[in-house]
């Protein structure tokens, strides 16, 4: 689009500009302000530097935590994106079975985080849930509650059956985008199912694949709410991701300093591992 | 011939994996019609004895419901105040070139990456310095600091496909901006806003971190309310399931409106 | 390469078409013979596109077969009849860059390396697509696609046919013209039938050795250039071809001929039988404006009032009015006119065609 260069859009930017100002910009200067100090109570502060910044990247418990977030988010991405891809390669093209399949696909997204978790907090239990019991029925030694592996499989499939339909609907709007005339061309060029994937579908996936993955990353590496209420964290630590980590050191023991400092850490990961993802991909593409 | 047996693949395909994705739904569903003592005494496919109780449970007692309404109301709150702030800076993003444009989009979409984790303390101080701790405002607010960012995202690119034309059209024929905007602009992208206003009723409807700590009583939402099925006598179930079920009927209904749109706004109006 | 065949070929995209109007192609045989030029001219609607999809197997025909060399392919794949199109509005995979999209369908076949990068610089030089081979296909302009789109239709030796779906569309004038003698080289050059689908009749009789004419659903007339223009075998064959379009006049019949108003035009005996044979009474006298000539006042000849001429360089366009009926006359560039000059006309008895219910009658042999 051929854009106009007027610096009187300001206004028509600006109501935005003060809301998230006042929503992010303020809350963010507190945590700043906190990372650098030592909080004993309302007006009993010291500055203490970066004192707390080499207290956290120190902290034994917060690297496994980091760790362990990689690895949640490592797997999330290997096992969602491909699947995605392959659920909208097989959605119908058209019609009401298409617009039912849309529907169908959406409800686990339009679940509240907690319910995501009690859904299957019931699901996944070995007496009452159906998936739990079926599993020990076929002679799977199977409980999230007590076993470190199966709780951390347990929320991984969780957030699998919770995110996988974003990623499929994304691929689905992308392959929808592609004309017909590509497909009847590659019919005549005699190419084999994989090539036209490899050589159209794909190419053409890439731009909501950059949004799929971004979406993906940031949103599992921030995940909170359906851990907690499944798992809990535990059991031990084999679910406890770094939101909750920051949640239990911020609410919970009310260690703010440390906490502040945390929370910017962790921001900034989320700020460089996106910022790289996306250079990553955009630069693939130039280079080829 | 080779096609079609292609194509029916696929449907089996899609359709154990649709199968796959509703039987945890399905089996909430099931549990919010069984009583708690079929529900303990053992595993069964669906309810023996089919009862209405546990919704009656909800919808009789006003701590149960009045958490409907509370999400209800800062969710839409949130969906109009995003909008129209979001509707207007959206237009400037997609027609204008401007000092520092590039920088503070990203800015904005920045915040998107932001966990809610990192925002929950001084959120709670900052909204209870003002004295807007438990109101619907103060979560509609919050709510802001990602849905703003998307919805200027979407709008913007539903927007870029409007061609310039229209908006120098509508000046020679001496609409006034305010006029125009919401006369003609508006209509034309109608499913742009539509999709967002659905995202944005999604993401504040599912998000339950920040919704919890900024409330206590009066404006607690109902993802938080549910937590007090864990009770002395242990969890109730049946109630728990029939309050989940009617957590997810909302989203269901504002999906079926936004359908046949629902594809393209999943890619954010960009493809 | 290949014969194609249609036999009581019909396609409707209708799941239960009622009438004749809901068919895009009304049942129809033909035969395509093996290593001709062929073009398939007509207004667009008139089920050329639709056509073509059906012999490369893109759309499977809802009646009759599909023939390749005797051998019916109705259930095969373009893939397995191994047959080449190109589409009217460029497709080029963007990702891949020129020398990728021409080596595509050859890779695809599975042949040796060596062999794709002859055949992709022989097609690549025949397109003068040489200094573009290492560019990426998405930065190329509207023509340069298209011309990488035909090449990936040129570049297998071995297909059955070659087929044009109206390729020079989004190409400019000056290019259009030298791409058409291009095809027409390299069919000479190979001797591959190819079936050419455009709406221009220049284009079509350029192009190839005998043309079919469609209209509504139907081929109409199959024929060299000349026999379209001299011999149109259905009213819409004259309109359509020539240009201006052949002169059509309601006429009614008389003793010995037809009439219209008090001009009458005498008919051979041999026409006259066959008119005798048919009871309709849609008739129509064609004569093509080449063929009216200007004479001095005679017994057989028509006045006319002149309305309107128009030069068009090398000849001009007369519009005459003969009882209230116009007619185009073409006539030579040195021949003096006015505009409400009453001029004497002649039609040479040869060249008018009398039609019935649209289509041509003529004597019996």
């Amino acid at each position: 689009m051929r854009k106009v260069p007027d610096n009187r859009a300001w206004w028509l930017v600006l109501p935005v500009l003060l809301l998230v100002a006042f929503s992010a910009l303020v809350p963010l200067m507190t945590v700043v302000n906190y990372s650098v100090q030592d909080i004993f109570g309302p007006g009993n502060a010291y500055y203490v530097g970066t004192e707390w910044f080499r207290d956290v990247l120190r902290d034994e418990r917060l690297q496994a935590s980091l760790l362990r977030q990689f690895g949640f988010s490592a797997a999330v991405l290997a096992i969602e994106i491909p699947l995605g891809i392959g659920i909208a390669l097989m959605m119908p093209k058209g019609g009401i079975r298409a617009s039912l399949c849309l529907i169908l696909l959406a409800i686990p997204l339009l679940i509240p985080w907690n319910v995501v978790g009690t859904i299957w907090q019931i699901f996944a239990r070995g007496d009452i849930g159906l998936f739990g019991w079926g599993l020990n029925q076929l002679g799977f030694n199977y409980n999230y509650t007590g076993d470190p592996v199966d709780a951390w499989l347990t929320v991984l499939l969780m957030d699998v059956w919770h995110w996988t339909p974003l990623v499929a609907l994304l691929c689905y709007s992308g392959l929808r985008a592609i004309p017909e005339a590509f497909y009847q061309a590659a019919e005549i060029d005699r190419a084999s199912r994989w090539a036209v994937f490899r050589y159209i579908q794909l190419p053409r996936l890439k731009n909501v694949l950059v949004i799929a993955v971004l979406l993906r990353f940031m949103d599992s590496f921030m995940i909170y709410t359906e851990p907690f209420v499944l798992t809990g964290g535990g059991p031990g630590s084999s679910t406890t991701f770094l939101s909750q980590t920051l949640t239990t050191m911020a609410v919970g023991q009310f260690d703010l300093g440390r906490a502040a400092a945390f929370s910017l850490v962790y921001f900034l990961i989320v700020l460089l591992v996106s910022w790289l993802f996306f250079t990553a991909i955009t630069h693939m593409d130039k280079e080829r | 011939m080779a096609i079609r047996e292609r194509s029916r693949s696929k449907g089996l395909g899609i359709t154990v994996f649709i199968i796959l994705l509703l039987t945890p739904i399905y089996w909430l569903l099931n549990m919010s019609f069984k009583t708690n003592r079929e529900i303990l005494s053992g595993l069964t496919l669906w309810p023996q004895n089919f009862t209405f109780d546990n919704y009656v449970v909800i919808f009789t007692d006003s701590s149960w419901y009045s958490g409907y309404i509370n999400s209800m109301t800062y969710v839409l709150m949130n969906m109009t105040i995003t909008l129209t702030v979001a509707l207007p800076a959206a237009y400037a993003f997609s027609r204008y070139r401007f000092l520092g444009d590039k920088h503070l989009f990203f800015w904005l979409l920045s915040n998107r990456m932001a966990p809610p984790a990192v925002f929950l303390l001084p959120f709670f101080q900052l909204y209870s310095s003002i004295g807007l701790f438990d109101t619907h405002i103060a979560v509609a607010l919050a709510h802001c600091l990602f849905n703003v960012p998307l919805a200027v995202w979407i709008l913007e690119g539903f927007m870029s496909g409007v061609p310039r034309e229209y908006d120098e059209m509508a000046y020679i024929d001496g609409y006034s901006f305010p006029r125009f905007f919401v006369k003609i602009f508006m209509p034309m992208i109608r499913s742009g806003i539509g999709v967002t206003a659905f995202f944005i009723f999604m993401f504040s409807w599912v998000e339950l971190l920040l919704a919890r700590t900024l409330t206590s009583v009066d404006a607690q939402p109902i993802a938080a309310i549910m937590t007090r099925t864990i009770g002395a006598s242990g969890i109730d179930w049946g109630v728990l399931s029939a309050a989940g079920v009617l957590t997810i009927l909302p989203g269901v209904l504002v999906v079926w409106f936004v359908r046949n749109h629902v594809a393209r706004g999943f890619a954010l109006g960009r493809v | 390469m290949a014969e194609i065949a249609l036999t009581a070929m019909a396609h409707s995209y209708e799941k239960e078409p009622a009438g004749p109007e809901d068919y895009a192609i009304r049942q129809l045989d033909h035969v395509w013979e093996k290593g001709g030029a062929y073009a398939l001219l007509g207004p667009s609607g008139c089920g050329k596109s639709t056509m073509l999809n059906i012999i490369s197997g893109l759309l499977a025909p809802s009646e009759g077969q599909v023939l390749f060399d005797g051998k019916p392919v109705n259930h095969l794949s373009p893939r397995e009849r191994n047959i080449a199109q190109v589409f009217q509005f460029p497709v080029v995979y963007d990702s891949m860059t020129v020398f990728d999209n021409l080596a595509f369908p050859l890779r695809n076949s599975g042949l040796p390396k060596a062999k794709i990068r002859e055949r992709v610089n022989e097609i690549a030089e025949v397109l003068e697509l040489e200094p573009l081979l290492h560019r990426k296909a998405r930065n190329l302009t509207a023509d340069e696609k298209q011309k990488v789109s035909m090449g990936r239709g040129l570049v297998r030796e071995d297909v059955s046919a070659i087929l044009f779906d109206e390729p020079l569309t989004v190409i400019d004038p000056q290019l259009k013209w030298k791409l058409r003698r291009k095809l027409k080289q390299i069919h000479e050059q190979f001797d591959i039938t190819m079936i050419y689908v455009t709406h221009d009749q220049l284009e079509a009789s350029t192009f190839a050795d005998r043309i079919a004419v469609m209209y509504e659903g139907r081929i109409v007339q199959f024929g060299t250039p000349t026999e379209l223009f001299e011999n149109p075998n259905h009213t819409f064959v004259g309109f359509f071809i020539g240009s201006p379009g052949m002169n059509l006049i309601d006429v009614t019949r008389c003793p010995g001929g037809v009439q219209f108003g008090n001009t009458r035009f005498p008919l051979s005996e041999g026409v006259m039988k066959r008119l005798a044979e048919t009871g309709s009474d849609n008739l129509r006298l064609g004569i093509r404006p080449e063929f009216i000539e200007l004479t001095e006042p005679n017994p057989d000849s028509c006045p006319a009032i002149v309305e309107d001429v128009e030069d068009l360089g090398t000849y001009q366009i007369l519009t005459a009015q003969l009882e209230g009926q116009g007619l185009k006359v073409r006539l030579s560039e040195d021949i003096q006119v006015e505009r409400k000059q009453v001029v004497h006309l002649h039609f040479p008895a040869r060249w008018l065609k009398l039609y019935v219910d649209e289509f041509l009658v003529e004597a019996s042999p």
